[in-house]
């Protein structure tokens, strides 16, 4: 695989300002790359920061801090013709097909909307292309005059998917794409995101809460808690060894449909709930629920290190002066 | 011997829409026997909470309208009773938890409110008794500072707060049956194995009997004892846990087990191709028909009938004709492997 990153994010932050002296940490100083043609799995529990982070990351949202470096320019310094370039580039699918897609909209102005703002194709040309992509993503050309609300949910997250493809894109953010899809949809959306990235060499960016199709999809993971990434690793090796606290009662927690597996597991359950992330309190995240809590742990936020070649754990476990 | 405590017999619904008559469930029974847990899984829209809603009697009239079938509670024909005396069946003897705990309790009232109501209602309690009680309840499913917690209202409870005060309401009078329908769905995974060991160990305390209502497989290897496939409105197939894990005999759990992915295992996904059917006009035959791999003419033209396969393992399914093809069963011995 080529290891060539085509993101680099650089300490990037997004706060919000809720009131009188209360800032929403939403993502609070993160680093990663996503390398070309791979799928990096962003998880976490809901309000961690991850459809932030994505959001952020490709400029849906002025990042407070810190840099979003794309195929070697920062998003955050780009002129209006870069910036322009650059959503040509980069693009998102949303998690909820019933929202996310205009119901005056016909899927051809839908689909076709892109080409249009960027001038790709015209004309018969145009007609052509959205057919195409309406084959691609599996609907018919007789969808093409047709409505949202004609179509099913699975049928929406195809058009939408449809929409982001149209003006071949390098980069695509997947924002739970297939979490408000019914179980046996959710495969046939799955199927389908991998094929295409096959096909295009795309990369993604694919968000999720639902750990078990995170690690099927993706070839790295990063895992988030209140607005820091705790653990990324390979997806395997996440699995097989995680490092980190969090990671270990996550994964825990995830039940297998597997009766045989299921009685022989020991879950590790967390107590109570994730802090709210309005002025959180200082060092590490995951301090209050965390059945590992040190000293240390209250005050000084741990960094992000590589423990092990592509491992990288945030946790003051693994200092050398607390082994 | 295990004790039947539910019967549902030939339960058949159906809601009256603009466009045509919904036949949400189509023919269904099913039992459950004291202390057990049964799982009713299927995907959106295919009759397992109707099901639920109907043992109940939580089905609004119009436009709902039961057509068909009995329901049985420990020898009390429930399905029969006026509406005036199911007031006290429903809270006392069968009550249900569901999928969002925000929108089902009310968020005007006091969270210790709430759950004196039950107990002043059916157990006759003073305010006084009632306000101890519901501390006691708020403890044993886990709430800290239960005598403060008590007089605080919904929102300031988190989420897995709010489904734990859900719980201690629905287990206040300790009834015999207790539906949960989708209770972990609008949950995070950590908190959501917070609540299934909560509601595995009252359980155990209780002996109280549950119908589980989800779509997570996950969720119902780690708990149900028995389980029950539905789909379009009917059962197709419904056994013990490991009946159906691992020797399932319908092409539809095949399907559904094959297309969710394992946190254990990397595979590529099976899916079942297409969409269910329209139930304003459900297929004559067997509704899997359209979407099956394995489907031959019959099974268009006419609904298979029950067959037995061992013990409590049942399936409607035309392969397990003698005069059908042998197909290999791709989920027999040991899982998706």
């Amino acid at each position: 695989m080529d290891r060539s990153a085509l993101i680099n994010v650089v300490d990037l932050k997004k706060h919000f300002v809720v009131g009188k002296k209360m800032i929403l940490k939403a993502v609070d100083g993160i680093t990663f790359d996503i390398y070309k043609g791979e799928t990096l799995g962003l998880v976490g529990e809901s309000g961690c920061g991850k459809s932030t982070a994505g959001r952020t990351i490709i400029g849906l949202y002025e990042a407070t801090d810190g840099e979003v470096i794309f195929d070697g320019r920062s998003i955050q310094g780009m002129d209006k013709r870069e910036r322009k370039d650059f959503t040509r580039r980069a693009q998102m699918i949303f998690q909820d097909p019933y929202a996310s897609l205009n119901p005056r909209m016909t899927v051809t102005d839908i689909v076709g909307e892109g080409i249009d703002i960027h001038e790709l194709y015209k004309g018969d040309a145009r007609q052509q292309r959205i057919y195409q992509l309406l084959d691609l993503v599996g609907l018919n050309r007789e969808h093409a005059n047709r409505f949202p609300h004609e179509f099913s949910g699975g049928q929406r997250q195809r058009i939408g998917i449809a929409r982001a493809l149209a003006i071949e894109p390098e980069f695509i953010v997947c924002d739970e794409p297939i979490s408000a899809l019914d179980v046996s949809i959710q495969a046939q959306v799955v199927n389908l995101l991998q094929d295409l990235q096959k096909q295009f060499g795309l990369t993604y960016l694919f968000i999720a809460h639902d750990l078990s199709m995170v690690r099927h999809i993706s070839d790295r993971i990063a895992v988030m808690y209140l607005g820091a990434i705790v653990e990324l690793a390979p997806s395997a090796e996440l699995y097989k060894k995680p490092m980190h606290p969090y990671t270990e009662a996550l994964l825990s927690a995830v039940p297998i449909p597997d009766p045989t597996v299921e009685r022989n597991r020991q879950r590790i359950i967390l107590k109570g709930d994730v802090p709210s992330p309005i002025n959180p309190p200082p060092g590490c995240k995951f301090q209050a629920r965390c059945p590992k809590c040190m000293e240390v742990c209250k005050r000084v936020t741990p960094e992000l290190k590589e423990l092990e070649p592509g491992h990288f754990v945030a946790c003051h476990l693994y200092d050398k002066e607390n082994q | 011997m295990a004790e039947r405590l539910l019967t549902v017999e030939n339960l058949a619904v159906c809601f009256e829409t603009y466009a045509g008559e919904v036949q949400a469930v189509r023919d269904v029974s099913f039992y459950l026997d004291k202390g057990e847990t049964l799982a009713i899984v299927g995907e959106s829209g295919c009759g397992k909470s109707v099901t639920a809603q109907t043992v109940m009697q939580l089905i609004p009239m119009p436009p709902g309208k039961i057509k068909a079938g009995r329901v049985v509670l420990d020898g009390v024909e429930i399905s029969a009773l006026t509406d005036k005396q199911m007031e006290s069946v429903r809270g006392e003897q069968i009550s249900m938890i569901f999928q969002d705990p925000m929108t089902s309790l009310n968020p005007t009232m006091k969270v210790g409110k709430q759950i004196m109501e039950v107990l002043i209602k059916h157990q006759d309690m003073d305010k006084k008794e009632a306000k101890e009680k519901a501390v006691e309840m708020l403890k044993l499913v886990g709430i800290p500072k239960p005598e403060k917690r008590v007089d605080q209202y919904p929102h300031q409870y988190s989420g897995g707060m709010r489904q734990r005060a859900m719980i201690a309401i629905a287990l206040a009078c300790n009834p015999k049956l207790l539906i949960a329908d989708e209770p972990t769905t609008a949950l995070d995974v950590t908190i959501q194995a917070q609540i299934m060991e909560l509601m595995q160990d009252l359980q155990q305390k209780l002996h109280t009997a549950i119908i589980l209502i989800t779509h997570d497989l996950g969720v119902v290897a780690d708990v149900a004892d028995r389980i029950a496939v539905m789909y379009a409105g009917k059962i197709l197939e419904s056994g013990s846990l490991d009946d159906i894990f691992k020797n399932p005999q319908h092409p539809y759990t095949w399907g559904l087990i094959q297309s969710v992915p394992r946190l254990d295992r990397k595979t590529r996904l099976i899916p079942i191709e297409g969409t269910p059917p329209d139930l304003i006009a459900p297929p004559v035959g067997c509704p899997f028909a359209a979407r099956c791999q394995y489907c031959m003419q019959i099974c268009r033209d006419q609904y298979p009938d029950k067959t037995a396969i061992k013990g409590n393992h049942y399936v409607h399914c035309w392969l397990q004709h003698e005069m059908a093809p042998k197909v290999d069963n791709p989920l027999a011995k040991g899982g998706n492997a």
